[in-house]
């Protein structure tokens, strides 16, 4: 493999550098008939899971279909996404925010092609490569982190998870016989760069064993105030510490009790790591949503404190989540979210019907908001 | 032949939803055919190393990878994040595996031919994996070596006219829904907003500034698609303040049971005939709607435009023609100090080109608080519950109104300023004391 020079020379590496262009802008990519529309739309409708339709007041129309897809993807399964696009919609093609992919094409008899076309085709291992589905009052696609495939501090994998749960949700995925649409995402550590914790869904990576410390290396590799400083609970002091040789060197002392494992001291501090096979697992999170649809905006809360990683399939965090899924479409009525059936119901009813275990863990000690948590009325059910 | 048995992974290959390990194996696969003699600028099994190092993931219940690594390319501090495999006598074609991330067009919207630029360019001089796309909104480029990041970045601006995203202190790239390019709620172009502030401020993007991350987000309505009120510093949020527009005949049709409520989204389950009193009156979270004689009516100054009637009614009522944005500061993920929604800072501005007044009167001031305020890796939301709300409206020149609070604060612990006490706090107690005796 002999080392071809893209144009750059690291001797001069000022000499004809681009900088600062931004993204390609938008409208280069617009499909046509998205062009001469946009600010036009009148309304939308589903024709069936998948597949929308967008009526236009110059009675132009756009036709969707949105399928899933990992968002761990390779460029060959993109330069297929690029065939179908060319195939059916002109080359053009776009994505979700939930990691979906949407084709669009401009009259209703190239729908039916199109759909027939992605379900169609599978991987070799079995699966499908772009379900249909992912629209209304169904289970979207899960948005997600990196996880082990890429990440230096997670708690669980992401994408392994993920398919397990797509798996077990996949019924649902392609229908629309929710009370109102519900979202699932992961976050594989508390970092939460998947901001999960507005999900009706969120299944969140966590440790449970403080920071071990690489006394020899600490120093070294760190800044300690950082270290220290990075703690939200004060957990961590400067500390001197002789090594089996007899040497002293300057290094942290965690106070166990007072950690929370956000990890935060680790991406300080390299040599504080806390991931363990034994302690690392997953804390199911419900009922929140980003939406201002009749209710306002809300958290998800903990409603399980730790299901193991059970790789590679993690049934127990699936079933669990398949019966709180299960448990709301039963119970909630038409147009209500998850958060919204639990307080109408009460989250006392919320753990009966989903037979959850309700302990300790789950009620909030952590700082002022936890409080405002607590019941504070003599209205609540048996 | 598979470089690595991947049993536990192998695994993951079953069940309809579309395997992320069918799609490694089929891009390893293809790297070892070559089967068009690509001069591969990273080891050629970076994706079998790959599979082999998840595998042990899988195994040990624990990541492999190492802990950050600053590379980077020439002048920029971020758009790329460095990581290292603590296995690399193991899995030598993944011992480098940086990740870069590809500042992604507005609402997502691609070409094959541009699409299939990025892919030669990342089979030839990168893993052949991304993400499409993170969770921030970049196309993430995920495995290279140092020496081919310099090469990535001079082929993707000279060739490509496309520039990298944002990472560590620096504003990160913005994000936004689909917008008025196909969808009927969208009260601004969140495409152009998005795209002309990531241009203005593409010095902030790509050189850390900032005590710590900051994100914009873009949703055309209070649907919040993208989710900016959870997770954006700034959250722009599309509203509208004068009348949602009724078409009468449309709301009978609803009645009537001619148009599927919800555009539809309900037609997986028997819910019944639709009653507008159960699915919209009575769900209105103000009660500002009511019907008589037929005719649907809106006391449109109660309403808090939830969205909800237009959601179940899309053909008979619209919203409004005074559009504009709420702009909502301070969302973020639970680290350090926990989660935080984004607080209303600007109930209602306008939302045009070039955003000026956005620019000039929301955003740079509050940039300019943050800066000298905010402590290391302190988030924006977390200078604000630290200094309080009021703090960040004095220092925007912002009039608080009671639309900013969800109600009046429970203590009477006002921080009252000298100036606004007559008389000033400047007193003598020998003057004090001849009326009150020691």
């Amino acid at each position: 493999m002999a080392f071809i020079s893209s144009g750059y020379n690291p001797d001069k590496p000022m000499e004809n550098r681009i900088t600062d262009i931004g993204p390609k802008k938008y409208d280069q990519f617009y499909p046509p008939v998205i062009a001469a529309n946009k600010g036009k739309w009148l309304y939308h409708e589903y024709l069936k899971p998948g597949v929308l339709v967008h009526v236009s007041e110059t009675g132009d129309k756009v036709f969707t279909v949105r399928c899933g897809g990992a968002r761990l993807m390779s460029t060959s399964h993109i330069r297929e996404i690029c065939e179908i696009a060319e195939k059916h919609c002109d080359g053009y093609v776009r994505w979700t925010t939930r990691n979906n992919i949407e084709f669009m094409v401009d009259s209703q008899d190239k729908v039916e092609p199109l759909v027939k076309d992605l379900e169609g085709r599978k991987f070799a291992g079995g699966s499908f490569k772009f379900p249909v589905g992912g629209t209304g009052s169904g289970v979207s696609n899960i948005v997600h982190t990196q996880g082990w495939v890429h990440c230096h501090t997670p708690a669980t994998d992401a994408s392994g998870p993920v398919k397990a749960t797509m798996d077990a949700l996949f019924d649902d995925f392609k229908d629309h016989r929710m009370p109102a649409h519900v979202r699932v995402s992961l976050a594989c550590c508390l970092n939460m760069c998947g901001a999960v914790h507005c999900s009706d869904i969120a299944i969140l990576g966590y440790h449970r064993k403080p920071p071990m410390l690489d006394h020899e290396y600490l120093d070294k590799m760190c800044e300690i105030p950082l270290a220290i400083a990075a703690c939200p609970t004060a957990a961590v002091k400067p500390a001197k510490v002789k090594l089996e040789n007899g040497t002293e060197v300057k290094s942290v002392a965690v106070k166990n009790e007072r950690c929370m494992f956000c990890g935060n001291c680790y991406t300080m501090c390299p040599s504080m790591p806390l991931a363990d096979k034994e302690g690392d697992g997953i804390v199911l999170m419900v009922g929140g949503k980003v939406s201002n649809r009749i209710s306002t905006p809300k958290f998800s809360k903990v409603v399980v404190a730790f299901i193991p990683n059970e790789a590679p399939r993690w049934p127990t965090t699936t079933a669990t989540i398949k019966k709180i899924i299960e448990t709301y479409s039963a119970d909630a009525n038409k147009y209500e979210r998850l958060g919204d059936w639990a307080e109408r119901i009460g989250w006392e009813r919320f753990f009966e019907k989903c037979e959850l275990e309700f302990t300790h863990h789950l009620i909030d000690d952590f700082r002022d908001p936890a409080y405002y948590t607590w019941r504070q009325t003599s209205q609540f059910k048996f | 032949m598979a470089k690595h048995e991947t049993p536990l992974l192998d695994q993951l290959e079953t069940g309809p939803w579309p395997s992320f390990v069918s799609d490694l194996k089929q891009e390893a696969e293809k790297r070892a055919k070559n089967e068009e003699n690509i001069e591969f600028q990273i080891p050629s099994d970076v994706v079998e190393d790959l599979l082999g190092v998840l595998e042990l993931s899988f195994k040990d219940g624990a990541t492999h990878w190492k802990h950050g690594g600053i590379v980077g390319v020439f002048g920029y501090g971020g758009g790329v994040i460095g990581r290292y495999c603590d296995q690399p006598g193991l899995f030598p074609g993944v011992a480098h595996f940086h990740t870069m991330r590809v500042n992604q067009p507005g609402a997502k919207f691609y070409k094959a031919e541009y699409l299939r630029q990025l892919c030669d360019l990342w089979d030839f001089r990168g893993s052949g994996i991304t993400n499409m796309h993170g969770s921030t909104g970049d196309i993430i480029f995920l495995g290279t070596t140092t020496p081919q990041l310099e090469e990535v970045f001079y082929e993707m601006t000279h060739k490509f006219d496309q520039d990298l995203g944002g990472s560590g202190s620096n504003l990160r790239t913005p994000a936004d829904c689909i917008g008025q390019a196909r969808c009927e709620y969208a009260c601004y172009d969140t495409q152009d907003i998005c795209y002309d502030l990531t241009m203005e401020y593409q010095d902030e993007l790509h050189r850390p500034a900032f005590p710590y991350k900051f994100k914009f987000k873009f949703d055309g309505c209070p649907n919040c698609c993208v989710a900016s009120i959870a997770r954006s510093d700034l959250s722009f949020i599309g509203t509208w303040r004068d009348e949602i527009r009724i078409d009468q005949e449309a709301v009978q049709a609803y009645v009537g049971g001619e148009i599927a409520p919800n555009g539809g989204a309900h037609s997986g389950r028997d819910w019944g005939a639709f009653d507008i009193e159960k699915e919209v009156i009575d769900l209105c979270p103000t009660k500002c709607m009511w019907m008589e004689n037929g005719q649907m009516k809106i006391d449109d100054k109660e309403c808090t435009r939830c969205m909800h009637c237009i959601n179940v009614m899309p053909r008979a009522l619209r919203i409004g023609n005074d559009r504009g944005v709420s702009i909502f500061a301070g969302a973020k993920a639970p680290i350090l100090d926990g989660a935080q929604m984004g607080s209303l800072i600007v109930p209602f501005i306008k939302a045009e080109s070039p955003y000026t007044e956005i620019k000039e009167e929301v955003i740079e001031p509050i940039w300019d608080w943050w800066m000298e305020e905010g402590k290391n890796r302190e988030r924006l939301g977390e200078l604000m519950k630290r200094q309080g709300l009021q703090k960040l409206l004095e220092m925007a020149g912002l009039k608080p109104v009671p639309q900013m609070v969800q109600e009046p604060r429970h203590n009477p612990y006002i921080f009252w300023k000298e100036e606004e006490v007559t008389g000033g706090w400047t007193r003598d107690v020998d003057e004090f004391r001849k009326n009150h005796l020691r």
